[in-house]
C-alpha cells in the first residue's frame, strides 16, 4: 500500500564541476527542509562506488521509498542511479534527477545565483519525486532470427556468426550471386593472396549452412515491427540447396559475365517469381556495400573515351587474365592515378576511400613482376597505406621499381596511339607531361544508389556523405538510431576487408544480444489510455510518429502498443478528453515540478 | 609591396589547399611559362610570398579557370592570381598595354580605343530597334563584336538569324559599354564596380526578360556577376539552338564543309555550355562535324582571356593558339568554328602565323549559320 514519501536527496560535487560554482553544503541544508525529505547528503562523486553505496545503504537503513540525485544530466547517469536505487530496495522509477551541472554550474558564473537555482532545481525534483509511482520494467519475447541485407563479405560473415551461434539467418542478396565486390577481385592487399582462395570456401559455407537461408535476386520491400520482433517482406528467390555439397551453386568468381539466374540449375532455385515472403526476425543487419565511383564524372581523365584508360576494378580482370597489352602490344608505360572520386569536395565525396592506395601499390607491384621492363608510375596526393602490413606493402611496391610521383594528374589526352598525362610533379615543382600506354584510375567508393531506399525502409539515417550513420562514432560503430538494426561493411563508410569482417562480426554479436537474452526490455515511460475516457477520435493515432496507438476495431477506443511507444507525449497532449496518461510524466507530477520553479 | 594575404586567404579558402598540384598540372600556360599557381598558394600559406611586382608571369594567367574547375578542395586558385593582380593595379604596376585597354574602357567604354560614337557602326542599315524604348530580348554585343572587323560579320549574321527566328530584340547602341569581364580578371576591381553599377540599372531599365550576348565573356559576367534580377542571360548559341529545336528557325542553305569546334573557356569549362554550339553546327545542312581530341572539359584555352587580349605574355614563341590550330587541322576539318570573338582573334592569327591559311579557316558559328539562312 502507498506509504508517505520518505525521500533521500544526494548532491554531487562532480569534483569541482559543480562544487566550484554551487554551494553544495547550502543546497544540502536547504534540501533537508523540504517536505518528505528524510536525509540529504553531498559527496565528491555520486556516481562512484562509494557514492552509490551511500544511496543503497540509506535506502535500506532509513527505509527510503524515493531518491533524488542532484548531479549531471540524466542522459549521463540516470541508468546508474536507477540501478543504485533499485539495489537499495527503491523502485527504479522512483529515482528523480536534478541537473545542477549542465543546466546550472556549467552555464553560470555568479556563485550565489547558481546556488539559488540549484536549490530550486532540487526542490522541483523533490516535488516530482513525492508523486512518482512505482512502475514495472516489462519484457517482450524475441523472434530468434536475423535478416542480413547484402550478400557480400560483410553480410556473409555476419550471417555465419549468427548461424554458428545457433540462430537462423536469412541472407537477402539483390544480385544473383553471393560474394559482392570481392568476387571481382583477383588478388588482395597487402600480401597478394588470391581472393578466390578464401572467398569460395566462405560462399560455400554460407550456402551449405543449415541455419542460413540465402535469397538471391531478392529485395527487402517492407519492414515493420521493432527490436526483437521485426517483420521483413522479401521478394525474390530462395536458394534451395539439395544433394551433396558438390552440387551447390558455385558463383563464378572473376568471370567477366556475371552468373545469370537463367543459368542456374533448375533444382537450385524456385523457378517462378514468388510473392513477397514475410520473414520474422529479432534483428536486422544492413550490409549493402558500396558503389564504385564512375570516372566519367571526372571528364578530364578521358575514361570512356580512350581504351587506354581503365579503372582499378578493370585492372583486376586484366591481371587475372594476364592481359597487359594495349592494341595487341605489351604495355611499356603504366600510370596509376590515385584518389579518383575520393577526397573531392567538388564531387561531394570529401572522404578518403581508404583502400585505393593499397590497391595501387599491389597492382603496380604485380605489373612490375609481370613486365619487369615496364615503367610503372603511381601519381598520388598522399600515400595512405595504413593498417597492418600496409606501410610494408608500400615499401615492397617501391622496391620492385614502382615510381611514386607526387602530383594529382590534371588531364589525360591522346598522343598518337598512346595517351599523355598532364600533371605537376609537386616535389620537383614543375608542370610536366608523361606518355603512357595504360592509365589505371584508382576509383573510390560511394554510397549505393539505393541507400536512400534502405534508409527509408529501416528508418536508419545517413551521414552527410550518404553512407549509413552509426549510432555513435566511438561507442556505437555498428549500431544505428533504430534499436535492433545494425551496420556492417562499406554501407557505413569505405573500409578494407579486415575492417569489414571485424565490423560484420561486431554487428552479428550485437544482433545476437537480444536473441540470446530471449527478451527485450520495454521502457515503462509509455502512454496508457483510460478506455472509459477515450472517445475514439483517433487524433493520437494521427499524431504519433511511431505508430504506437491504434483504434481497437471492436471497442472503438485507442490502445497504445507499449513496445512501439517512445514516451514522447505527443498523444497525451493531443488527446482532447485527457484519456491518455504518459507514465512517469503525468500531469500532476510535471505540474508539481513546474509550480516549485514558478514560486 | 604589402599584400593583404590574410584577407585573400580567407576569401579563397586557401587553408583548404592540400598542394596536390591539380591546378598547375592542368594550367594551360604552366608548361610554357614560369606561372605555378600551386606554388603561389603554398607561398601564400607560409606567408613567404615574394613581391608580386617582380612576377611578370602573374599576367600570363588567361583566367580559363581550369584550375578552379578541377580543384578537389574547392579552392579557387585563379582568384589568388586575380587578387595579386589587384594589388599591382592599385600600385600602378601593370603592363602598359593593359593600362591602355583599361583607360579605353574608362573613357570610351571599350578596350580597343575606338570612339563610343562608332560603337553601333557595325549595325549600319540593319535598323535595330533601340532597347531604350523597351524590348523583350536585349542583344548585348561584345566590344570586339562591335568594333573588330573579323567579328562584325558574325554579329550581323546573328541579327539576321534572330529576325529569321522571329525574335523581337533591341540594342543599346552607342550607350552600350564594355561588360568588364576582363576588367575584373586583370584585377581592376574599382573599374569593374563602376561598370556594373552603371550597367546593371541600364540593362534592367530596358525591361528585357532576356539578354543574348555575342561573347562568352559578357555572358559569364552578366550571368554570374551582375546579379540582374528577373533577366535570363544567354549566349547566342543557346538561343539559336533553342530556336532550331522549337522549329522557329530553319536552316535551308547547304554549307558543304568539314567543321570542328573550339570550346571557349568562359562558355564551356566555366558555364557548362558544351552541347548547344555543337547542336547548332550539326543543324547546318551539309556540315560534316568532327571533334578534336581535346574538347569540352579538356578543351585547350586559346590564351585570349583574363586580359591576355591586351598582353603578349612572357612566352610569345609557344602560343597555345598555335598548338590549337594544328590540333584542329589534324582532324581534317577545313573550318575551325568558334563561338567567341577572342577565340576568333587568337586562332585566326595563329592560322596565319602557322601557315595553315590554305587548309583551315576560322569562322564564328554565326557566320556558318548565316550562310545557311
Amino acid at each position: 500500500m502507498e506509504s508517505r514519501p520518505r525521500i533521500g536527496v544526494y548532491i554531487c560535487h562532480c569534483g569541482t564541476n559543480i562544487a566550484a560554482t554551487v554551494d553544495v553544503e547550502a543546497v544540502t541544508e536547504f534540501a533537508r527542509t523540504l517536505p518528505g525529505v528524510v536525509v540529504a547528503r553531498h559527496y565528491t562523486y555520486m556516481c562512484s562506488d562509494p557514492g552509490q553505496t551511500l544511496i543503497k545503504d540509506d535506502s535500506r537503513q532509513l527505509g527510503l521509498n524515493r531518491v533524488v540525485v542532484a548531479s549531471c544530466s540524466p542522459r549521463m547517469h540516470e541508468p546508474t542511479f536507477r540501478k543504485a536505487a533499485e539495489e537499495g530496495g527503491v523502485n527504479r522509477y522512483r529515482m528523480e534527477m536534478a541537473n545542477i551541472r549542465e543546466q546550472c554550474s556549467w552555464v553560470h558564473q555568479d556563485s550565489a545565483a547558481a546556488t539559488l537555482k540549484a536549490r530550486a532545481l532540487v526542490a522541483s525534483a523533490v516535488a516530482k519525486a513525492a508523486r512518482l509511482e512505482p512502475l514495472e520494467e516489462r519484457q517482450v519475447g524475441v523472434t530468434p532470427g536475423v535478416v542480413v541485407i547484402g550478400g557480400g563479405v560483410a553480410g556473409m560473415v555476419a550471417a555465419l556468426d549468427v548461424a554458428d551461434a545457433g540462430f537462423p539467418a536469412c541472407l537477402v542478396e539483390k544480385s544473383d550471386r553471393l560474394g559482392g565486390r570481392v568476387a571481382d577481385l583477383y588478388r588482395t592487399f597487402p600480401d597478394l593472396e588470391p581472393a578466390a582462395e578464401w572467398l569460395q570456401p566462405l560462399i560455400e559455407r554460407v550456402q551449405s549452412h543449415p541455419n542460413i537461408t540465402v535469397m538471391l535476386a531478392s529485395r527487402v520491400t517492407e519492414v515493420s515491427g521493432y527490436v526483437g520482433n521485426f517483420e521483413v517482406k522479401v521478394s525474390g528467390f530462395r536458394l534451395q540447396v539439395s544433394g551433396s555439397p558438390d552440387d551447390h551453386l558455385k558463383p563464378e568468381i572473376l568471370k567477366p559475365e556475371t552468373l545469370k539466374l537463367e543459368t542456374l540449375k533448375p533444382e537450385t532455385k524456385n523457378p517462378e517469381t514468388k510473392d513477397p515472403e514475410t520473414i520474422q526476425a529479432g534483428a536486422i543487419i544492413i550490409a549493402t556495400g558500396y558503389n564504385i565511383f564512375d570516372p566519367q564524372r571526372k571528364p578530364e581523365y578521358g575514361y570512356g573515351v580512350y581504351p587506354q584508360v581503365i579503372t582499378t576494378m578493370e585492372m583486376e580482370r586484366r591481371l587475372a587474365a594476364g592481359d597487359l597489352t594495349v592494341n595487341g602490344k605489351p604495355v611499356r608505360d603504366v600510370a596509376f592515378i590515385e584518389c579518383v572520386g575520393s577526397r573531392d569536395i567538388q564531387l561531394g565525396n570529401p572522404y578518403c576511400s581508404r583502400v585505393c592506395c593499397q590497391v595501387c601499390a599491389r597492382q603496380a607491384q604485380m605489373v612490375r613482376q609481370i613486365l619487369p621492363e615496364a615503367r610503372v608510375s603511381v601519381f598520388y596526393m598522399d600515400v595512405r597505406t595504413f593498417g597492418k602490413r600496409g606501410e610494408e606493402s608500400f615499401d615492397e611496391a617501391r622496391r620492385t621499381g614502382v615510381r611514386y610521383r607526387r602530383g594529382n594528374v590534371s588531364e589525360v589526352d591522346r598522343r598518337g596511339d598512346r595517351v599523355v598525362l598532364r600533371f605537376e610533379d609537386t616535389l620537383l615543382g614543375r608542370a610536366q607531361e608523361q606518355e603512357a600506354d595504360l592509365v589505371v584510375l584508382a576509383v573510390g567508393m560511394e554510397p549505393r544508389d539505393d541507400a536512400g531506399d534502405i534508409s527509408a525502409l529501416l528508418k536508419v539515417p545517413r551521414s552527410a556523405d550518404g553512407f549509413f550513420l552509426e549510432a555513435h562514432p566511438k561507442l556505437g560503430p555498428v549500431d544505428t538510431a533504430m534499436d535492433g538494426v545494425f551496420l556492417a561493411g562499406c554501407c557505413q563508410g569505405p573500409k578494407d576487408i579486415p575492417d569489414t569482417v571485424a565490423q560484420a562480426k561486431a554487428a552479428a554479436s550485437s544482433a545476437l544480444i537480444p536473441l540470446i537474452r530471449g527478451s527485450v526490455p520495454v521502457g515503462s515511460e509509455t502512454a496508457i489510455v483510460e478506455p472509459e475516457l477515450c472517445a475514439g477520435c483517433g487524433m493520437c493515432v494521427e499524431v504519433c510518429p511511431f505508430g504506437a496507438p491504434s483504434l481497437d476495431p471492436f471497442w472503438g477506443v485507442s490502445r497504445v502498443n507499449a513496445v512501439l511507444c517512445k514516451g514522447c507525449g505527443a498523444c497525451a497532449v493531443t488527446c482532447p478528453s485527457k484519456a491518455i496518461r504518459l507514465q512517469h510524466f503525468t500531469a500532476d507530477q510535471v505540474l508539481a515540478q513546474v509550480d516549485i520553479l514558478i514560486e | 609591396m604589402q599584400v593583404d594575404l590574410q584577407q585573400l586567404m580567407e576569401r579563397l579558402d586557401i587553408l583548404g589547399c592540400i598542394q596536390c598540384g591539380k591546378c598547375t598540372g592542368g594550367c594551360p600556360v604552366s608548361l610554357t611559362t614560369a606561372l605555378n599557381v600551386r606554388y603561389l598558394i603554398y607561398e601564400t600559406l607560409l606567408d613567404v610570398l615574394p613581391d608580386p611586382g617582380k612576377m611578370e608571369e602573374l599576367w600570363d594567367c588567361t583566367c580559363c579557370f581550369t584550375c578552379v574547375q578541377r580543384c578537389p578542395k574547392d579552392v579557387r586558385p585563379a582568384e589568388l592570381i586575380i587578387g595579386l593582380r589587384s594589388q599591382l593595379v592599385e600600385s600602378g604596376k601593370i603592363p602598359g598595354t593593359i593600362g591602355d585597354a583599361l583607360m579605353g574602357i574608362f573613357r570610351q567604354g571599350n578596350p580597343l580605343g575606338f570612339a563610343r560614337d562608332d560603337r553601333a557602326a557595325w549595325a549600319a542599315g540593319l535598323d535595330i530597334r533601340p532597347a531604350q524604348e523597351g524590348c523583350e530580348t536585349l542583344l548585348f554585343t561584345c566590344c570586339s563584336s562591335a568594333y573588330d572587323v573579323r567579328s562584325q560579320p558574325a554579329t550581323r549574321a546573328l541579327v539576321r538569324a534572330l529576325r529569321a527566328g522571329g525574335v523581337e530584340f533591341g540594342s543599346l547602341g552607342t550607350e552600350e559599354s564594355c561588360c568588364g569581364n576582363e576588367v575584373r580578371r586583370v584585377g581592376e576591381a574599382g573599374l569593374f564596380e563602376m561598370l556594373t553599377e552603371e550597367g546593371k540599372p541600364l540593362l534592367e531599365s530596358t525591361g528585357a526578360r532576356r539578354i543574348v550576348t555575342t561573347s562568352p565573356h559578357c555572358f559569364n559576367t552578366l550571368k554570374n556577376e551582375y546579379n540582374l534580377s528577373g533577366i535570363e542571360v544567354l549566349h547566342y548559341s543557346q538561343l539559336i539552338a533553342r530556336l532550331l529545336e522549337e522549329g522557329k528557325l530553319t536552316l535551308s542553305g547547304r554549307v558543304e564543309r568539314t567543321v570542328t569546334y573550339h570550346d571557349p573557356c568562359f562558355l564551356g569549362k566555366q558555364n557548362g555550355v558544351f552541347d548547344e554550339p555543337r547542336a547548332v553546327l550539326r543543324a547546318i545542312p551539309g556540315v560534316n562535324f568532327v571533334e578534336m581530341d581535346r574538347s569540352r572539359e579538356r578543351s585547350l584555352c586559346c590564351e585570349g582571356g583574363g586580359g591576355r587580349m591586351w598582353f603578349e605574355g612572357t612566352n610569345s614563341e609557344q602560343r597555345l593558339a598555335f598548338q590549337r590550330v594544328h590540333e584542329a587541322a589534324a582532324t581534317g576539318a577545313d573550318v575551325l568554328a568558334v563561338a567567341c570573338p577572342f577565340c576568333m582573334a587568337m586562332l585566326d592569327d595563329a592560322v596565319k602565323v602557322q601557315g595553315l591559311s590554305e587548309r583551315l579557316k576560322v569562322m564564328d558559328i554565326m557566320e556558318l549559320v548565316g550562310q545557311a539562312l
